[in-house]
Formats: C-alpha cells, sequence, structure tokens
C-alpha cells in the first residue's frame, strides 16, 4: 500500500471521527451512554 | 551475582508487556469501594467508553465498555446512529489499532495468564484456524449491530444481545464480584447466569490450551479495531535487511501472524512478543506518522 494511500486513508478516518464525535456530543449521546453505564446491567451480568 | 541467578531474575521480571496490562487493569477499573460495597461506580467518566473490553457493570469499572455503549444506543428507545461511540472507537483504532488489545485489555491479561497455566499447547490447523477468526466479525455485525438496531420487542427496547448471552467479561467483571458482594442480586440469578457461566468457563478453558482464544475468534472489539491495524498512527514494523528468516517471531506470536510475510495483519494485536523473540533486532513499533507501511509487500532474501 503506497503511503500517500495510507496517509489519506488516516487523515479521513480521523476526520470522519471528529466528525462523529461532534455529531454525538451535539445530539447528547454521551448522556445516553453515562445514564445506561451508572446502572447496573442485569443482562451484562447474566440476571436478565 | 552468578549468571544462573542472574538469569533466574531475568527470567522472572515482569515484562513490560505485563507491566503495562496490569496498569490498565487496575486504572480501568479502580473503584475499589465497589467490590467491597456490590455497587458499582457512578461518576461523570461512565459518560466516557474506555477503549478496552471493560464491562461498565464491574464494580470497579471508571468508564464505559464500548461494545455495551453501541448496542445500548442502537437498542435504546431512541434508536438512533451510535455517532458518539463509533467516533471514539474510530479514533482508538486510527490511533493505535489493535495495540489496546495487546496491553491495555484486562480480559486479555486475563488470557495471558491462563495459557501459563502448564499444559499441553494447542495449535490450531489453518484449515479450521481460518473461519474460525471470522465468527468475530459475524458477531459483532449480528449481536452488536444487527439484533440491537433492528430486533423487535414489546417495550421498544432490545436486549444487548453480545453482553446478555456472550460476553465473559461481563460475566467475569461484573456479574461474579457483584453477586458474591450483594445477596439481592444473588437471589436473582437463574438460567441464563448459569448460560452466563457456562460460556464463561468454556472461554477460559479454551484460553489455556490456545493463546488469546478469545481475541481469536470471539471479541467483537478486536473485530472492529482489525479493521484499522494496516491504517493505525502505530504500527510494526520489519527491517528486511536485518531479518534472516529464523520464524523465531511467528513462533512467538499468540496470534499465529505470519510476522515477515504481513507484521501488520489485522489479527495482530501489538503484544511486542515477536519483538522480543527476534535475535536480529529487526522488528520495531511506534508511531508513524506519514511512512510506507513495513508489510508493503518485498520479497525476503
Amino acid at each position: 500500500m503506497k503511503s500517500k494511500t495510507v496517509l489519506a486513508a488516516r487523515l479521513g478516518l480521523l476526520a470522519l471521527a471528529a466528525a462523529f464525535l461532534a455529531i454525538g456530543l451535539l445530539g447528547r449521546e454521551h448522556v445516553e451512554v453515562f445514564q445506561k453505564a451508572v446502572k447496573i446491567c442485569l443482562e451484562c451480568i447474566g440476571i436478565g | 551475582m552468578p549468571r544462573v541467578h542472574r538469569d533466574r531474575l531475568k527470567k522472572h521480571k515482569l515484562r513490560f508487556q505485563r507491566k503495562i496490562q496490569l496498569l490498565s487493569a487496575v486504572l480501568v477499573n479502580g473503584y475499589a469501594m465497589g467490590f467491597a460495597k456490590g455497587k458499582i461506580f457512578t461518576g461523570p467518566t461512565k459518560a466516557v467508553c474506555v477503549p478496552v473490553l471493560n464491562c461498565y457493570s464491574c464494580p470497579g469499572a471508571l468508564g464505559a465498555c464500548p461494545i455495551g455503549s453501541l448496542q445500548a444506543v442502537l437498542g435504546g428507545a431512541n434508536r438512533r446512529f451510535p455517532f458518539y461511540v463509533l467516533g471514539l472507537l474510530t479514533l482508538f483504532g486510527v490511533a493505535l489499532g489493535r495495540l489496546a488489545c495487546g496491553l491495555f485489555c484486562p480480559f486479555g491479561l486475563v488470557q495471558d495468564l491462563l495459557h501459563k497455566i502448564p499444559s499441553p499447547k494447542l495449535k490450531v490447523p489453518k484449515r479450521a484456524d481460518k473461519p474460525l477468526r471470522l465468527l468475530k466479525y459475524i458477531i459483532l455485525i449480528v449481536m452488536v449491530i444487527l439484533l440491537p438496531a433492528f430486533a423487535a420487542t414489546a417495550t421498544g427496547v432490545t436486549p444487548p444481545f453480545f453482553c446478555k448471552y456472550l460476553c465473559p467479561a461481563g460475566t467475569l467483571g461484573g456479574g461474579v464480584p457483584l453477586l458474591l458482594a450483594n445477596p439481592s442480586l444473588r437471589a436473582l440469578a437463574g438460567a441464563l447466569f448459569c448460560w452466563k457461566t457456562l460460556v464463561l468457563a468454556l472461554i477460559l478453558a479454551a484460553c489455556v490450551f490456545i493463546p488469546r482464544a478469545f481475541c481469536r475468534y470471539l471479541c467483537p472489539l478486536g473485530a472492529f479495531y482489525s479493521l484499522f491495524n494496516r491504517f493505525s498512527l502505530y504500527q510494526m514494523t520489519l527491517d528486511r535487511d536485518k531479518c534472516v528468516g529464523c520464524k523465531k517471531c511467528e513462533r512467538a506470536c499468540p496470534m499465529a501472524v505470519e510476522v515477515t510475510k504481513r507484521i501488520n495483519s489485522a489479527e495482530c494485536i501489538r503484544c511486542g512478543k515477536c519483538r522480543e523473540a527476534c535475535p536480529t533486532k529487526a522488528i520495531g513499533s511506534g508511531m508513524d506518522l506519514g511512512r510506507k507501511p513495513a508489510d508493503a509487500p518485498e520479497k525476503l532474501p
């Protein structure tokens, strides 16, 4: 794989990650993650 | 000091990888009070996903599990695209590739320690190994993405299928300590807990005989990060002028990567065992900012 392709892929993916993070934060998705993470997930621990 | 003693001390000295693994396990699960009280941490850091498979219902967990969060957002009441979680995972992937699996994952540490138990070690034949490795991608697509996103339920909220039926890290890090410390939860344990304990026991037993069996065949987070191994900033490098083709690196690799052919293979977890095994120091690793990746097709002399 040529170095330019790798560099382009990295930059593209970094830009995508930044855009996704910004959209997620603006949509308050981190609050949804927080609300799930601070309660004991009964499915995760095998209670149901 | 006599050489025999010096060698013995050197042998028992903790490897760099092990030190980082232990430090990471402590940092990620640093809420010690949780284990004593049978409760989980509820501080603000729980809004951030950690880069490793670590159940957010582990009493010590200070952050959120990325795979659990992905399913929670996809299958939650709002049913939305998980921008935030995918953004974080992509960021981790582009920066590190599967380095998180090799150095930071607490369940990876458990697997490595189990494989140290003296026993006959299995070498999975290639014809079985290759298709089995695809399982983790199927688990990622079906159990982590498709089922939580599209399965219909009466409440409109779908369960986290991977966490509920398969995840051994949730049972080991969350289920077992919580049920031991919390009698009211213990009273609720039934058939599902028996199933999850059986799955955990099978995976842990497999890890005694096959190195990193869960990472190789089942981990959906490893499957996601593997997509970035060739593009990540952190890269393994092979100096083909120094390589003598002894294949000691390939024998040391827990993931059975063909190091001399594709050093940045999707299966490489960047644990550094190949680097340590190399007698000519031909293998290196580090942040690669725009150089040509080391596994570009070149023939060995």
